[in-house]
């Protein structure tokens, strides 16, 4: 067998391992869906009447027709693409704090299958959290107008954001000293969509806060899962959305490759 | 035994002066590697592990200033030292997890820099932190493992099975290690190491921690393997493992190894065990000084030292001879040669918190580690 089938063969293992785990401690799983339902009845529920009767007399055509729901639904499928990847980096800091990566690296396999196994396993899991939260966004009044060719767009670009938000939480999970702080840190990328256009316009908010909005990654995406699935242009947008998350995959891939290198044994 | 004559005189001298005496009859114990009452003349020349002027620092501190070692296929070598001396660095520099600062390490022929694959698909490494998923099962640890060495379904399930038997793994095997014993815990870290059948196999402070039956269990075991032909390199703090598993020994200290020999030629090193008596009173001392062999008195404490094996006989008859000299000892115990013997008599000093880390012998082990991390 070539170093390549090892790798693969190894990395499948790991991954194996990694999917049992979260099937076996569904706990995360259930955290990482739970926070994106509760927002979507939280904003739809409760507020989208107002949110979305504010929407339509401030932007009578910008932000189209309909209800509150067809705008805040793609926000919250980025919200749980952002809180599952995130959770990546729990299990990767548990994994480095215990014995048994001292154990990999003494065995003769892939050495970065681990991190290849945890990569694709938290993709996974994040594409089902997906699928489930635009079930109950569905449920709720929304009806999603794109066509197969936006949607497979749309399947995309949440798998590359997903692979991009995981190799950072890798590194991050590597990083971190204890579990505890492991799940700390990522808040930080998973509060990132509130401060842009996931529940309202940017052009509603302050000068300051306005001036982040438009320039951080997920008003771009934001706007372009926006386009795709409820119908509007997505040009611009989905360049920016893009580039955005190949420089965060490259950074977060080349920071956690670094750190695992470079090797921590206790 | 040529070498019995010189090492008898260098023992006597050791027991005269402690720590000048016993370097040079380290020296000895160490010229005779090769020829020792075991027998490895005959292995000598395949080496599993050889290792020469093994440097490594952690910032300012030295951990290893040198190391020099051999050890012959089939063989049980104890790395025998204090917490801190630098057993665990040794280890992780062998088992290829972290890179030396100088010198030389083949394991089985593979240097440890340059090939550091060749060593891992030979050895099988259990630390003395637990390397388990504590999320899986029994079963699937070793599952995981064997899929790990690119055993295939049927042959991973046939060992993982078999070494669950032979651990006593086999009610526990579906239970979540998480639920585990300390004993068992231990023994699955074993059996996850030996499924892949490796050549040479480290164990640091492999009891550390375990309670006497676990601790028995584990050495009977470490026999099994040996018998079937595995290299074993071990570290211990505990002379009586070392003495109990080890072919030969070596015993580190700050970073440099201090002696090296088989255990009997260690243990004629250390001045030994004695009984110590006190007495009531002046005259008491006086006359059972006058009826034994005594190595030290002390008029002070009205204490006399007399040399002894440790054995019920040797106690028996210095009780036998206090009883026709008529006086009657108000106290009594006896001394066995431990690791702080062996190290008083080659380093001139003790090995620091002795009676604590007694007590503790599970709890104090993370200063190593500490320096690694």
């Amino acid at each position: 067998m070539s170093s390549l089938t090892y790798a693969v063969t190894d990395s499948a293992t790991m991954l194996r391992r990694t999917l049992r785990h979260i099937l076996r401690y569904p706990a995360m799983l259930a955290a990482s869906l739970g926070v994106p339902v509760i927002l979507l009845l939280f904003f739809v529920g409760l507020l989208g009447r107002t949110l979305g009767a504010g929407l339509n007399a401030a932007h009578a055509g910008g932000v189209g027709h309909g209800s509150y729901i067809d705008y805040v639904a793609p926000a919250i499928v980025l919200l749980t693409v952002a809180s599952g990847c995130m959770a990546t980096s729990v299990a990767v800091c548990v994994d480095t704090t215990e014995g048994i990566i001292n154990r990999f690296r003494t065995m003769a396999i892939s050495r970065s299958s681990l991190l290849t196994g945890h990569v694709v396993a938290s993709v996974i899991q994040t594409v089902v959290s997906v699928v489930l939260v635009i079930g109950v966004a569905v449920a709720m009044g929304w009806r999603p107008s794109g066509g197969p060719l936006a949607w497979l767009a749309t399947v995309g670009l949440i798998v590359l954001l997903s692979f991009a938000l995981t190799w950072l939480a890798v590194a991050i999970g590597l990083i971190s000293k204890t579990p505890e702080s492991s799940s700390n840190t990522p808040m930080l990328i998973q509060f990132l969509p509130f401060l842009g256009s996931s529940f309202v316009p940017t052009a509603s908010m302050p000068a300051g806060v306005r001036w982040f909005a438009e320039y951080q990654p997920f008003t771009p995406l934001n706007e372009t899962l926006r386009g795709l699935l409820n119908g509007g242009p997505v040009g611009h947008d989905a360049l920016v959305s893009i580039a955005w998350c190949l420089g965060i995959l490259v950074a977060g891939y080349w920071w956690a490759r670094t750190v695992f290198q470079r090797g921590r044994v206790r | 035994m040529p070498n019995e004559t010189a090492n008898q005189k260098a023992a006597r001298n050791a027991s005269q002066q402690p720590a000048a005496a016993a370097s040079e009859a380290a020296a000895s114990a160490q010229a005779e590697t090769g020829q020792t009452e075991r027998g490895h003349a005959e292995t000598a020349q395949t080496a599993a592990l050889a290792v020469s002027g093994l440097r490594k620092s952690f910032g300012e501190k030295a951990v290893l200033d040198g190391i020099d070692l051999s050890v012959a296929a089939g063989t049980v070598f104890a790395l025998l030292g204090p917490n801190g001396a630098g057993k665990t660095t040794a280890v992780n520099i062998l088992s290829t997890l972290i890179p030396a600062d100088g010198g030389q390490a083949r394991v089985a022929g593979h240097d440890v820099a340059a090939e550091p694959d060749s060593v891992r698909a030979v050895i099988g490494v259990t630390g003395q932190f637990s390397a388990v998923d504590n999320l899986l099962s029994g079963r699937e640890n070793l599952i995981l493992m064997a899929d790990l060495h690119r055993l295939g379904k049927v042959e991973g399930r046939r060992r993982a099975d078999a070494l669950l038997r032979r651990f006593d793994l086999t009610e526990a095997a579906d239970q979540r290690v998480i639920t585990y014993s300390g004993g068992m815990k231990r023994r699955l870290d074993l059996a996850m190491t030996l499924i892949g059948e490796p050549r040479v196999i480290f164990l640091d402070e492999p009891t550390t921690g375990l309670d006497p039956r676990s601790r028995r269990e584990l050495w009977r075991i470490i026999r099994e393997l040996v018998a079937g032909g595995v290299t074993i390199f071990l570290t211990t703090q505990y002379l009586e493992e070392a003495d109990q598993l080890a072919d030969r020994i070596a015993v580190l200290d700050q970073g440099r190894i201090v002696a090296h020999g088989s255990p009997a030629e260690l243990k004629r090193l250390v001045p030994g065990g004695h009984i110590s008596l006190r007495f009531a009173d002046p005259e008491a001392l006086d006359r059972a000084a006058g009826s034994l062999d005594v190595s030290a008195r002390d008029d002070e404490t009205f204490t006399v030292q007399v040399p002894s094996d440790g054995g019920v006989r040797a106690l028996r008859s210095v009780l036998d001879r206090l009883d026709a000299a008529g006086v009657e000892a108000e106290e009594l115990s006896v001394h066995t040669p431990d690791l702080d013997d062996v190290f008083l008599a080659l380093t001139g000093h003790g090995t620091g918190g002795t009676g604590e880390r007694r007590d503790n012998a599970g709890l104090d082990d993370s200063d190593e580690g500490a320096i690694a991390s």
